[in-house]
């Protein structure tokens, strides 16, 4: 299981990378395997106001439908454009291609909630 | 008779197996004071030649279209369903067989889904079709929540050239809030582009329209599509596919959503069901579509297959958040349709589109030589039915009409107290001209000396 | 080799069944209609002669699975065997035949077979009021759900929520959302019913209905709903059966008794009218007395000998159906009624929980079941073990493929970890029920010896597995899809 060092994590299998003022957001290697082929993944316009921990969008695989939550408050600044040709880059490449959405947090300090690599293997190893 | 193959001995060895004493154990669970005391209280079992001989006798009961010369519509209409249909719709393995959830072993019925789509597609001229819904009233309440969905509006323009069983049905749907029904009045029987206009206001996410409409009329869909996507709403066609394999398809004129009612395509009149709905839209709305939807893939050694697919659209995986709440659909109404159209092809469509435009026609242009019969609905170009204004009560001659063994239209006072003396006709390509010469015959003898006569009171539902 | 498309085998110039030729003087066309509002090209329907239409369906028709051929043991769907007189009768032309706006008088003969169904249900149910127009199980659940927003709206409040169990059917969910209400889930405690406690926490004056299956989608009766009935009515809620398990309680409990104030039947489930490989299914919505006035228009009344559809009904949540429901499907289902009779009535469910039970305790050792004990007519499976082994619930239903008999439901309900969910019904016979049992304990040997066998299987079925993920990312939908690759 692929869980690069440098991410923050979610309990719901987010990743995130902070880039100064924003976070880079997509879900886990572990969350694309569990999830399968995504077929499409529906994600707000920019400009969307998002509040930590509420569903931003949405994640189809054949069989199943997961949300995606924000793991930080504020405004959608970007979104992966190139998902809705090729959603499959969520499986290829889950923490590069595939990112999600970028967001311009409002609250810097709510990084501080979010698990670091080492804490999101520990809830994994939980689940095995 | 139970349909129940088990010896004593057989449940015995059963029981022993589960390791319980008595059957009984076995429910346990259910509170004495919730058991059925006793057997049911319902007949004895009868044998099959006794029930055949009961159903034979309700049948008895009934006028049907072989005893009656029917002309009536309405929206179920009499025509031709070829035998092979019949002999393939009944086989096992299609009436037998549940929906195609394992694509390995049911390639037979979603293969004859795909067909089915394609050919609603052709006849429509829109990019994807649904596996079917419940009828055609249904169709149109699912194309209201697509259209509430996609705009984000809640106004459901209804012209009042649709079924008025199909508004009705709307407006029960509605009741639950997700969208509100605004009705514009028909006019001769059509819906007027201007007046819809009018209403199209930026609360409106469609416009339902009918082709042809209620009453027969072939509507100016251009029109209608036009004055609904200059407002900004979604156009929606109700419309029939007898008609559309020779008008012009909504599809083609621009319209977002066709739905309609199948029976006209393979489907028995049955008293009114089962029926069959259909839904087609454009690709880019696909994801909002309702039902089951079959698309075509290819299996591990790269064989072309077919799979029920999106179905993350559907109830059973999206739950409250589905499209719609459809499960259990009209599947083999929806073979049926396949294999009516298979069976006639673009020829026999046509061919029974053109005999019923014709004898229509006919029909009307005798039944209006008649003194004091009208066609209220003037020149209006109409496809395969029409209004006649009598000079008495509709539901009168239908009576008369009835002793001759015709049954002879719908009286609109059924719709709409205010015109007992309307009555819609319908012809098919199975009516001959003996009929239709028998109808005229029928009329001219009611009508002699009622011309001009004030009108008796009209019973409202026949 | 897959079967050619229609399009395939269309050849320009063939024909199907001809009609008569026209028989009055032609107009042409042109002048009956204006010339804009003809179709400029005809829709590209295929031209293909009657015997190759009848052995391009009748090759399709053999590459499916169905009842007539081996066990269907699909759970919640109650797939037993469709006896023919039931089709038979339905072909009757007095009944195939007949248009639903035929003058009342001349349709007597159809009313009649309405209402008389009506009776035998009523009887089952130990329900006093009932309608048949919702086509399917689905469009009951909607009908009784407006039937709710109508009678606490006359009661000056609609209320705001519906509580569904987390064992619930998706179209109970989904329905409550198309009614407007919210969905409030309660879950399911260690033994399967539904957790009182819980329940007893998510009620209040907000709560428009509760809508409970029983037995539940575990097979486990709600041996509680006594209970559950005196929470919801306790606050002035309804409670919806969702009747698809019916099949366990047959001439054995009634749901009258239960207290419930709506029930649904699926006839296509219960009162065996066939699938049709997706549908017409026939839903029933049996009421009690005060709701009554709330069914949807018309409502079948008789008066001496008379029947007769009353339009005239005020409180009516109105129409649901074009015309009067699945009719066609009514009268399979009184056909099968009658056959029963009270006698045979009163095995259905007994020999359905019998062959459910039998089928547990053959594979209870194998395969871990969802709750120890007794079930009624279905029981659910946990492939766990087998997952550790490398093999998924979707497998092992893929492998019994092989074994020429059809998987169970999988993956439902959502509460068991690869579930795998087993109906029989009464219709399979001991040697049928040792034969799809040996198939499962053979397959649970394979994941052992050789799981790789069976994450591969099916493999003598026509098609292998199909991409899934290929046919929704890129949709070929028509024909036309196809050809343009
Ligand atoms: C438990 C349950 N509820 C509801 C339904 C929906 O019924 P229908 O398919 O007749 O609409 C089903 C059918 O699969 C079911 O199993």
């Amino acid at each position: 299981m692929n869980v690069p060092k440098e991410l923050r994590y979610t309990k719901e299998h987010e990743w995130v990378r902070v880039r100064g003022q924003e976070a880079e957001v997509g879900i886990t290697d572990y969350a694309q395997g569990e999830l399968g082929d995504v077929i499409f993944v529906e994600l707000p316009a920019v400009g969307t106001r998002v509040s930590h921990m509420k569903p931003l969008g949405t994640i189809d695989a054949v069989k199943t439908v997961s949300d995606l939550f924000a793991p930080v408050s504020g405004e959608i600044v970007a979104v992966n454009t190139e998902l809705k040709e090729n959603p499959a880059l969520v499986n290829q490449s889950p923490y590069e291609r595939g990112w999600m959405v970028r967001i311009k947090m409002a609250a810097l300090a709510e990084t501080e909630s979010l698990l670091s690599a080492d804490g999101y293997e520990k809830v994994l190893g939980a689940i095995a | 008779m139970s349909f129940v193959g088990r010896s004593d001995a057989e449940r015995r060895a059963m029981l022993e197996c589960i390791g319980a004493k008595s059957i009984e154990e076995l429910w346990g669970a259910i509170p004495a004071d919730l058991m059925v005391r006793g057997a049911l209280p319902v007949d004895p079992p009868l044998a099959e030649y006794e029930i055949a001989r009961r159903f034979a006798e309700w049948g008895e009961r009934n006028a049907d279209a072989n005893r009656y010369a029917c002309f009536l519509g309405a929206g179920i209409y009499d025509h031709f369903i070829p035998a092979a249909l019949r002999s393939l719709t009944a086989r096992s393995e299609f009436a037998t067989a549940y929906t195609p959830y394992q694509p390995e072993v049911s390639q037979g019925t979603l293969q004859a889904i795909f067909e089915y789509q394609s050919m609603i597609c052709e006849l429509t001229g829109m990019e994807v079709a649904n596996a079917s819904l419940y009828d055609g009233a249904t169709a149109c309440v699912e194309a209201a929540h697509l259209a509430a969905g996609a705009t984000g509006r809640r106004i459901v323009l209804v012209s009042g050239g649709v079924h008025p069983h199909f508004r009705e049905v709307l407006r029960t749907y509605a009741s639950a809030g997700s969208f509100r029904v605004q009705e514009i009045p028909a006019e001769r029987g059509a819906t007027s582009a201007a007046a819809a206009r009018k209403l199209l206001t930026p609360e409106v996410a469609a416009l339902l329209w009918s082709q042809p409409s209620f009453e027969g009329i072939v509507e100016d869909g251009a029109a209608l599509t036009d004055a609904a996507q200059g407002a900004g709403a979604l156009s929606v066609a109700a419309a029939d596919p007898v008609a559309l394999a020779l008008l012009k398809p909504p599809g083609h004129e621009g319209a977002d959503i066709v739905v309609g009612e199948g029976q006209s395509m393979g489907v028995p009149m049955g008293y009114g069901g089962p029926l069959v709905g259909f839904f087609a839209t454009r690709k880019s709305q696909i994801r909002r579509l309702p039902g089951r939807l079959a698309g075509a893939t290819v299996d591990l050694d790269a064989r072309r297959g077919y799979v029920l697919t999106l179905q993350t659209r559907e109830q059973h995986i999206r739950r409250e958040r589905a499209t719609s709440n459809i499960c259990t659909n009209q599947g083999l109404m929806a073979l049926a349709n396949a294999i009516h159209l298979a069976l006639l092809g673009a020829g026999g469509m046509r061919e029974v589109a053109t005999q019923c435009l014709e004898k229509a026609h006919y029909l009307a242009r005798r039944v209006s030589a008649l003194p004091g019969v009208t066609l209220p609905h003037g020149d209006a170009p109409f496809f395969r039915e029409f209004v006649i204004r009598l000079p008495g009560a509709a539901s009168d001659f239908v009576r008369a009409a009835q002793a001759k063994r015709i049954l002879a239209g719908v009286p609109l006072a059924r719709f709409d107290r205010s015109r007992p003396r309307d009555l819609l006709v319908a012809v098919t390509e199975k009516r001959t001209r003996e009929e239709m010469d028998g109808y005229v015959e029928t009329l001219a003898e009611w009508s002699r000396g009622r011309a001009g006569s004030p009108l008796e009171e009209a019973a409202c539902r026949s | 080799m897959p079967e050619l498309t229609l399009r395939d085998l269309s050849v320009q110039g063939h024909r199907g069944p001809r009609l008569a030729p026209l028989d009055i003087p032609a107009e042409g066309v042109e002048r009956l209609l204006p010339r804009e509002r003809v179709r400029t090209e005809g829709p590209a329907l295929p031209e293909i002669s009657e015997p190759q239409v009848v052995r391009h369906f009748v090759n399709l028709s053999v590459l499916n699975h169905h009842i007539d051929r081996a066990i269907y043991p699909l759970g919640s769907c109650t797939m037993k065997y469709n006896p023919k007189l039931n089709d038979e009768v339905a072909q009757l032309q007095g009944l195939a035949a007949a248009h639903p706006l035929q003058p009342e008088e001349l349709s007597q003969g159809a009313m009649a077979v309405i209402w008389e169904l009506h009776g035998w249900l009523r009887a089952i149910m130990g329900m006093p009021a009932i309608t048949t127009h919702p086509a399917a199980g689905a469009q009951c659940e909607l009908t009784a759900i407006l039937m709710a927003r109508a009678y606490h709206g006359e009661r000056g409040n609609p209320r705001e929520e519906v509580i569904v169990p987390d064992s619930a059917h998706g179209t109970n969910p989904s329905t409550v959302n198309q009614v407007g209400y919210r969905v409030v889930t309660v879950p399911s405690g260690a033994d399967g019913c539904v957790d009182i406690a819980a329940l007893r926490r998510a009620v209040s004056e907000k709560t428009a209905a509760l809508m409970l299956t029983n037995p539940n989608t575990l097979g486990i009766f709600e041996r509680d709903v006594g209970e559950i009935a005196r929470i919801a009515h306790g606050v002035g809620a309804l409670l919806y059966l969702d009747g698809a398990n019916l099949n366990a309680m047959v001439g054995l409990a009634s749901p009258g008794a239960m207290e419930f104030d709506f029930a649904h039947i699926n006839l296509h489930k219960t009162f065996s009218t066939p699938h049709g490989g997706g549908g017409p299914g026939g839903g029933v919505l049996c009421v009690r007395e005060a709701l009554e006035p709330f069914l949807p228009a018309p409502v079948l009344e008789r008066a001496g000998d008379l029947y007769r559809w009353n339009h005239d009904r005020p409180r009516s949540v109105g129409r649901v159906h074009s015309y009067y429901g699945n009719f066609g499907i009514l009268v399979r289902a009184l056909c099968y009624l009658k056959s029963l009779g009270a006698s045979g009535l009163a095995e259905v469910s007994r020999e359905a929980i019998l062959n459910a039970n039998y089928l547990k305790a053959r594979l209870r050792d194998a395969y871990e079941p969802s709750h120890p004990g007794y079930c009624m007519h279905e029981f659910v499976l946990s492939a766990s073990r087998q997952k550790s082994r490398g093999v998924r619930a979707l497998d092992l239903g893929k492998r019994l493929l092989d074994f020429g008999m059809h998987a169970p439901t999988t993956y439902f309900p959502l509460i068991v970890e690869e579930a795998l969910m087993i109906e029989p019904t009464e219709t399979e016979t001991k040697a049928s029920l040792d034969a799809f049992a040996d198939a499962l304990l053979a397959i649970d040997r394979e994941t052992v010896e050789d799981p790789a066998l069976v994450r591969n299987a099916p493999t003598r079925t026509p098609v292998r597995r199909l991409d899934e993920a290929r046919a929704a990312r890129n949709p070929a939908v028509t024909w036309r899809d196809l050809e343009a690759g």
